[in-house]
């Protein structure tokens, strides 16, 4: 059509009108936009529109060999990409009857809270860029590119680790590398009132996020909310005490509540993990040297190895909620079927959706930023 | 609730706090480029002097990003297993996963800490590049991510073959290699990663990483088919095989190799014979071409070619001298390595798709060679070496020195001869082994004790029989000795056989590289022995071909000179197995093959007969 033969159809007049938000926003995690009907600033209606990231993960891994999906689950959640590639090994080892180790298992869970550290300092700093607060942004990265180093050092790769595998891990911890690692949580610690000053009691966040986004512990059961977002209303639910895997059930830490269920609480409730996990972490410190044995128990030549006909629910607790996988194998070189449910596909889309109802525009970052919700893993 | 004070609004001079920052380390700063971890996974090595081209890492790599080029100049032998290809990596697929490092057969592939890669406008397909020692920019990066012990893909440990222990194999000539069980098998068809060395490096080229493949998927029908599409002396080399496969097996790099042998003889064993008989039916015409071929001798080389010319229509008649099929796989390999009864299976196979042996009938003799050119299509003579050769020492013409092909044929047909109480055997291959490991079941049997000794030219470093054969014959009681050279045999007063006298091997071949053996008389041995057996190589008995023939054909240092295709110089008459590249039972199947395709093409061709 050109542009002079463009007519204006004719509407009633309304202050009603309709926004693309996103899929390239600052406002946003990732590429994930939502298409928002507003009247002034104030959100009428909010309608997820994912799929810009889908890469046909579940289906992808149907027609690799089991070892060759430890290269890719990573990919699914980028930032937080340990728990993946844990709770994807424990269905086959379930699977499989693999006996992991104790030594192996202790180093898995040392990951992993490395991962929580590293995804909820990258959460809170996103969180503070919505706000516009960017120097917590800056730290928060800083912060956890140190978590990186100790990834590296570990595991060969700074992001995705691929350091889990079905049986075990890849290999042992390098010689200084827990010494290295308490310093690293010394100074973690020591970081933690900065944070605090800098940016969860402040006054401009505290006040900008109190009761934004905001949602009851019933809403939160029934939207299938998990993990902080869903102890920030209040329950302590955590599958690392309620369903213990590995060797959790070993390990003393406390889960931290708030009761408000908004964008301050849930930010608070990650403040709180943060303090835990170092806590877990120096356990797994102490306890570690003293576990001898290997790290992986044998797996059948990875070109020629047929997991056991059978199927497996795994869960753990990533540092986004709740992730579990589906894995089913008849028997083959290959799963049959492998199905992730990830906490963010929750967050992201139905709890978003409700939640941003009633808010004003500028909250919809801050709410999807409080709820940590990673657009990969919505896509998969 | 969360023990942070966020509702404590503070005093209104809280943000003075921040002045403190003044005095300390900035929390960002610019970081200089630093060495990666030792562990780093970054761009690839590969140590080109390992690396054999297996191309295991491709098979792993999740991302195809792994190529195998070819590189002209590096060696390529598929005997040794080495391939002249090397891993390319596609480093815009490549995510580091390092799993093509773990699984490595060779460790010859490792990451390195390098890190840094830019490329010009000019050279946008400098993403994809062969890493070799250097790396990829040769700045000589430390390894980062390389094999370790923890983390090997590759499974290095054969399963375990249960065997008779050596009292209980003296005892009589049963077989004393029990066979994997279907678990055993499984597990050691899945330590195999397809690479193809072995398929690469067996004379008939044996289907070996299929049989494998489907053996692990718990098919050992199909395992059958696989085998039959190249060797239907399956049974036999199952169980007898010089196994140049495993020689090759890129697992034997740095485990042993993948027991290719003994799964083979697992996937044979465990289908009924008839079922066998129906897979290797699959393959036959289902027309008649009107064309005959005669085969003269009913051994391996001679049974395959038969059964690829019957497969494809024509009709095979094999005459046989003796009253058994098999050639010297019957009358030279004892049974406690051979069950005769797998032999026949093997053999029954074949006539079951409707080969005609005719026994006892030797050509020259019975039936002349003259005859069979009239009356046949074609002629393949396939007739081994039946005839041991003499050391030619003084008093090697005694009654009592044996030829080891001769003794062997009596010990299987049954016939009586005079079990030495002590007996010396010259030779170190697999036939002296062969002679005196039989030897010693039957002394046990009538004397009770084992007393032979084998004594060979080659030191142990080149010893030409197996290494297991050793340790076996070891363990049965038999004095092996090494680099001792046949001097003469001597006799008693009576003019009985007394023993051997051997003396120490300074070489065995001339500068020239021709044997020419030389001694040091000063260190003589003499080995007491009522028999000497003789187990220095065999030969072919030409008389079947006749004077006139004899004269016709040409020769090449006593064997009959063919072709590459098995054709001698008379255009109806073929040749194969070991008269023509020596004992070897898998190599005489690749010959029967080639020969059989020789024949096929030449009766396929209007007018060539």
């Amino acid at each position: 059509m050109r542009p002079e033969n463009y007519q204006a159809k004719s509407q009633p007049p309304s202050n009603e009108y309709e926004l693309n938000f996103g899929p390239n926003h600052p406002g946003i995690e990732g590429n994930y936009a939502f298409k928002v009907k507003l009247n002034g600033d104030e959100v009428l209606e909010a309608r997820a529109d994912a799929g810009y990231l889908h890469r046909g993960f579940e289906k992808l891994m149907e027609g690799r060999l089991w070892i060759q999906n430890i290269a890719l689950v990573p990919r699914i959640c980028v930032p937080d990409p340990v728990p993946m590639e844990v709770c994807y090994s424990l269905a086959i080892e379930e699977i499989g009857g693999l006996e992991v180790p104790e030594r192996a298992q202790w180093i898995r869970v040392m990951h992993l809270e490395m991962s929580r550290l590293a995804a909820h300092l990258f959460a809170f700093g996103g969180h503070a860029a919505t706000t516009g607060m960017y120097t917590p942004m800056f730290w928060g990265v800083a912060d956890r590119d140190l978590v990186l180093d100790r990834f590296e050092e570990l595991t060969g790769g700074r992001v995705y680790s691929i350091y889990n595998i079905p049986g075990g891990v890849r290999r042992d911890i390098p010689d200084g590398f827990l010494e290295r690692l308490s310093s690293l949580l010394d100074y973690l610690e020591s970081r933690l009132p900065d944070y605090d000053n800098l940016f969860f009691t402040n006054q401009v966040f505290v006040k900008r996020a109190r009761d934004v986004g905001k949602m009851t512990q019933e809403q939160a059961l029934k939207w299938g909310v998990t993990g902080p977002n869903l102890r920030a209303t209040g329950l302590a639910f955590d599958v690392r005490r309620d369903d213990p895997y590995l060797v959790y059930d070993r390990i003393e830490f406390d889960i931290p509540t708030e009761p408000g269920g908004d964008a301050l609480s849930r930010n608070l409730v990650r403040r709180a993990e943060l303090k835990q996990s170092i806590h877990i972490l120096r356990q797994v410190i102490d306890r570690l040297p003293s576990i001898k044995g290997p790290i992986r128990c044998p797996i059948p030549n990875p070109l020629a190895w047929n997991v056991p006909a059978g199927e497996a629910y795994t869960r753990v607790e990533s540092s986004k909620g709740e992730l579990a996988y589906y894995v089913v194998s008849t028997g083959g070189d290959k799963p049959y079927r492998v199905h992730v449910r990830g906490p963010s596909s929750m967050h992201a889309v139905q709890v978003l959706e409700n939640l941003a109802v009633g808010c004003r525009l500028e909250d919809i970052a801050q709410i999807m930023f409080s709820l940590d919700a990673c657009p990969p893993e919505v896509d998969r | 609730m969360s023990d942070i004070p966020y509702k404590d609004k503070g005093s209104i001079l809280r943000p003075i706090k921040a002045l403190s920052f003044l005095a300390r380390k900035p929390v960002t700063e610019k970081i200089e480029p630093r060495p990666a971890a030792a562990n780093y996974r970054g761009f690839h090595v590969n140590d080109w002097d390992l690396c054999i081209g297996c191309s295991t890492c491709q098979k792993v790599c999740d991302n195809a990003a792994i190529t195998m080029v070819k590189i002209p100049g590096l060696p390529e032998d598929p005997v040794k297993g080495i391939r002249n290809e090397r891993p390319a990596i596609d480093y815009g697929r490549c995510c580091w996963c390092g799993l093509c490092v773990d699984i490595c057969p060779t460790s010859s592939l490792s990451l390195t800490t390098e890190y840094v890669h830019t490329c010009h406008e000019d050279e946008l397909d400098s993403y994809f590049i062969l890493p070799d020692p250097k790396g990829i920019h040769h700045k000589h990066f430390p390894k980062g991510w390389a094999k370790t012990a923890d983390a090997d893909l590759v499974d290095l440990e054969r399963q375990p073959m249960e065997e008779l222990d050596a009292e209980e194999r003296l005892k009589s000539f049963d077989e004393m290699v029990e066979g994997f069980t279907d678990q055993q098998a499984i597990i050691e068809a899945s330590r195999c990663v397809q690479c193809g060395m072995c398929h690469d490096s067996c004379p008939t080229h044996m289907h070996a990483p299929e049989y494998i493949r489907a053996i692990w998927e718990g098919n050992a029908e199909e395992a059958v088919r696989q085998i039959y599409r190249s060797n239907p002396f399956s049974h036999v080399c199952g169980r007898i095989c010089t196994h140049r496969c495993e020689t090759a097996c890129s697992i034997g790099r740095r485990g042993e190799p993948v027991a290719i042998r003994w799964l083979k003889r697992y996937a044979m064993d465990s289908v009924s014979d008839l079922r066998i008989r129906e897979i290797a039916a699959e393959g036959k015409v289902d027309y008649i071409s009107g064309k005959k071929v005669a085969i003269i001798g009913a051994g391996p080389a001679g049974l395959t070619a038969a059964f690829d010319l019957i497969s494809k229509g024509h009709e095979v008649t094999v005459f046989e001298a003796l009253d058994k099929p098999g050639g010297m796989t019957r009358y030279g390999i004892p049974e406690y390595r051979l069950p005769y009864d797998r032999l026949d299976a093997d053999v029954a196979v074949i006539t079951s798709l409707g080969v005609k042996i005719q026994y006892n009938t030797r050509i020259g003799q019975d039936i002349s060679i003259s005859e069979l050119e009239r009356n046949y299509d074609a002629v393949l003579v396939a007739i081994g070496l039946q005839q041991g050769r003499s050391t030619r020492i003084p008093g090697s013409d005694h009654k009592q020195v044996k030829k080891a092909v001769e003794l062997l044929r009596k010990i299987t047909q049954g016939k009586a001869f005079n079990i030495p109480q002590s007996a010396v055997v010259i030779g170190g291959g697999n036939v002296a082994m062969d002679i005196a490991r039989s030897l010693a079941r039957l002394q046990k049997e009538n004397y009770g004790e084992v007393r032979i000794t084998l004594t060979a030219l080659e030191d142990f470093d080149h010893f030409l029989a197996d290494a297991e054969e050793i340790k076996e014959a070891r363990e049965e009681g038999i004095e092996i000795l090494d680099s001792r050279g046949p001097k003469q045999c001597v006799t008693n007063d009576k003019g009985q056989l007394s023993g051997l006298v051997t003396l120490r091997v300074n070489s065995i071949f001339d500068d020239d590289g021709r044997f020419a053996p030389s001694y040091d008389d000063s260190d003589e041995q003499v080995h007491p022995a009522d028999m000497v057996i003789e187990a220095i190589g065999q030969m072919t008995d030409i008389s079947l071909f006749g004077d006139e023939l004899t004269e016709r054909l040409e020769w090449n240092r006593g064997r009959l000179k063919v072709e590459q295709d098995g054709r001698s110089s008379e255009p109806w008459l073929w040749s194969a197995g070991d008269m023509v590249f020596g004992p070897d039972v898998v190599h005489a199947v690749a010959d029967g093959h080639r020969v059989a395709a020789s024949i096929e093409k030449h009766l396929a061709t209007p007018g060539s007969w």
